[in-house]
């Protein structure tokens, strides 16, 4: 059987007071230096959600651009207004802070977000308005507590404040007194994560055109580990977000890789309905706390607004092969392996031309490569370069090593079978699955065929290997409806073949008595 | 630099003498490369880590440079970083690098 | 005089530039020791 690509959804949500209070660049250098001039001029170059409206890339993430549209857009991006502003998007939307928080809090199944009832009375209306909330997370809205209440938790209690535009909002409380495994910051980044996984599963399931009950299973592939001091990664986000999602049929589990974890997380997927095992299987993610603003310092030094204030998230809908929907070539996985090594050349070629190889393809043949699609108006002022740009460069140089790629084409291929990055540096969330939203329809309309998307993971920030990883895998246009084995056989002719065996053994016994 | 690898750099330098300490990059662009290098030798020029105000002065190169490239064996350097070469801007990176080493490298 | 042999090296690389562990592979080729290898990430 085969499996495919029936929706995708990408959302964002702008928290600007979390760049301040929960980005460890931020908390690390409160630590550190706590009078830094960093800290000081930090707040005068955070967006208003406006401003995160009408920022290209954004616009591009929720669907509302294409990435032919950005490229051909000047670098930066920051000082340039999209013509598009609109905070909803064909895959998703932006979610302003305010209805985030409170987002949170409907995720919350155990009364550790607590809000100031003022602002839940100001904001609600807001949420309600919003077009992807329906009952079943509108009703779990709480009224809030007085702020004295809030400000008892953050003072004597260890509790995680919450800000919207630096005023004390609310807080997450911590879940144990003693396990730093529950404590209040674990809490909030895990919180955190499963809000952004929610909205992205609701809105998966919308684009998609499924139902909710369909979904069977849910795979969860972010970076965020939720457990006790006895299990600290035990899971299960992935059904926590589901039982918020309200998809009464699915159950799930967490995948983890890095950033290389969602591609693991969709070959996972794409096996599982192609085997038969689950109809419906969505991969999803929500976003990482962390991140925001990792890269601050050198967009403060350089006068840039703190571009890394959206928390991401995204899912995809994978399900049984339906003759219209782009499938799964499973037979063309790309994997480094723990004999690969980390020299960029073999990691690449363990990911790009060693799977198309084994199947007789060459790298041209492959129409659009999605590697990691880090925005490069993020990365390039923070020194790390422009990361898309730089996978293609390495992908062409090896092509041309292999004898599939012209030198004099070098300079072109990135434009013709790349992309411009436009996804927030959230770890997984630009792994090369941004892409998946616009390849489904790019495939559909029949500009591309074959697509390839490519996630790598640095697993030595883990401290557990000092090896890389990385998988990719192919998406193409449907070959249509699977045919019925034509060497088959059928039930009748079974039944003769076994009467005959049966007669000729019972045969052969008669004659061994006689 | 990360924090902890400026905290490792300077145990490292404690231990085995400035001297006899040499610190290899592989920085993705020349302005990184410049940073890290500073952050090695004046000390971190962001004020965040055990380096900052610390002057080691180490001879530091990025990966990619001639100087270091003719001392690797040539199979090797073939295999493990050759290709990055088309992918990275190597005279960027070589000039940052050794504006750096003039300016504060003190062996 | 070499720059390398005989030397205790500390590897910084980058996730997005040359990774430690390849860094490392070359300098043990010019002689030197590695002592420590770190692979940094920004994305």
């Amino acid at each position: 059987m085969k499996s495919v690509i029936k929706g995708a959804s990408y959302i964002l949500a702008h928290t600007p007071d979390m760049v301040l209070h929960n980005g460890t660049t931020q908390t690390t250098e409160r630590i550190v230096n706590p009078e830094s001039d960093y800290l000081k001029e930090l707040p005068n170059h955070l967006r208003t959600f406006d401003q995160a409206l009408a920022y290209w890339p954004n616009q591009v993430y929720i669907g509302n651009k294409t990435p032919d549209e950005l490229a051909a857009v000047a670098q930066p991006w920051y000082d340039k207004e999209c013509d598009i502003n609109a905070r909803y998007g064909k895959f998703g939307q932006m979610m302003p802070q305010e209805e985030f928080l409170l987002l949170m809090q409907a995720c919350d199944v155990f009364d550790l977000v607590k809000l100031d009832k003022e602002f839940v009375a100001a904001h609600k209306p807001a949420l309600e308005q919003n077009e992807i909330m329906d009952d079943a997370i509108l009703s779990r809205i709480t009224e809030g507590v007085e702020k004295s209440v809030v400000e008892h938790f953050v003072n004597d209690e260890h509790a995680e404040p919450l800000y919207h535009n630096n005023v004390l909002v609310g807080c997450v409380v911590r879940a144990h007194d003693i396990d730093v495994n529950l404590s209040a910051h674990v809490m909030h980044e895990n919180l955190v994560s499963k809000a952004s996984s929610v909205l992205a599963l609701l809105y998966a399931v919308k684009n998609a055109g499924i139902e909710k009950a369909d979904v069977e299973y849910v795979i969860d592939c972010a970076e965020e580990a939720c457990g006790d001091m006895n299990q600290r990664g035990g899971g299960n986000f992935a059904k926590a977000a589901a039982e918020i999602a309200a998809l009464p049929n699915a159950t799930g589990s967490d995948s983890r890789g890095f950033c290389a974890g969602p591609a693991h997380a969709i070959v996972e997927a794409a096996a599982l309905v192609a085997a038969g095992a689950y109809k419906c299987v969505v991969v999803t993610a929500g976003g990482c706390t962390a991140k925001l603003g990792m890269n601050g310092k050198d967009h403060v030094k350089k006068g840039l607004p703190a571009l890394e204030d959206m928390i991401g998230g995204f899912a995809v809908v994978i399900t049984e092969d339906d003759g219209i929907n782009p499938e799964f070539n499973l037979k063309i996985l790309g994997r480094h392996t723990v004999g690969t090594g980390s020299a960029p050349q073999a990691v690449i070629g363990s990911l790009v031309t060693d799977p198309l190889e084994r199947v007789g393809l060459k790298v041209t043949d492959i129409d659009k490569f999605s590697p990691e699609m880090q925005n490069p108006d993020i990365t390039k002022p923070a020194g790390a370069g422009d990361v898309p740009l730089s996978n293609y460069k390495m992908i062409a140089a090896l092509a041309v090593k292999k004898g599939d790629l012209q030198k004099a084409d070098l300079a072109t291929f990135p434009v013709k079978h790349g992309l411009t990055g436009w996804a927030p540096t959230q770890g997984h969330i630009p792994s090369g699955v941004p892409y998946i939203g616009f390849a489904r329809e790019d495939i559909l309309a029949g500009r591309v065929n074959r697509a390839m998307i490519i996630g790598k993971g640095s697993l030595f920030l883990g401290r557990m290997t000092n090896l890389f990883d990385g998988v990719s895998f192919v998406i193409q246009a449907n070959t249509g409806a699977e045919k019925a084995p034509e060497a088959g056989v059928s039930e009748e002719q079974v039944k003769g073949l076994i009467a005959k065996a049966m007669k000729e053994f019972a045969a052969t016994l008669l004659a061994q008595a006689e | 630099m990360d924090l902890e690898n400026q905290k490792r750099v300077k145990e490292f330098t404690e231990q085995y003498g400035a001297e006899n300490v040499v610190v290899l990059l592989g920085a993705a662009e020349g302005e990184a490369s410049g940073l890290a290098a500073e952050t090695v030798t004046n000390g971190d020029p962001t004020y965040a880590g055990p380096l900052t105000g610390v002057s080691l002065g180490l001879k530091v190169y990025h990966v990619c440079e001639e100087e270091v490239k003719a001392e690797f064996d040539e199979a090797v350097y073939d295999e493990q970083v050759s290709m990055m070469e088309m992918v990275l801007d190597v005279d960027d990176i070589a000039g940052e690098m050794s504006a750096i080493r003039e300016q504060f490298c003190k062996y | 005089m070499s720059i390398l042999n005989g030397k205790k090296v500390i590897i910084i690389g980058d996730r997005d530039g040359i990774p430690g562990p390849a860094i490392a592979a070359c300098a043990e080729s010019a002689g030197a020791e590695v002592v420590f290898s770190s692979t940094e990430c920004f994305v």
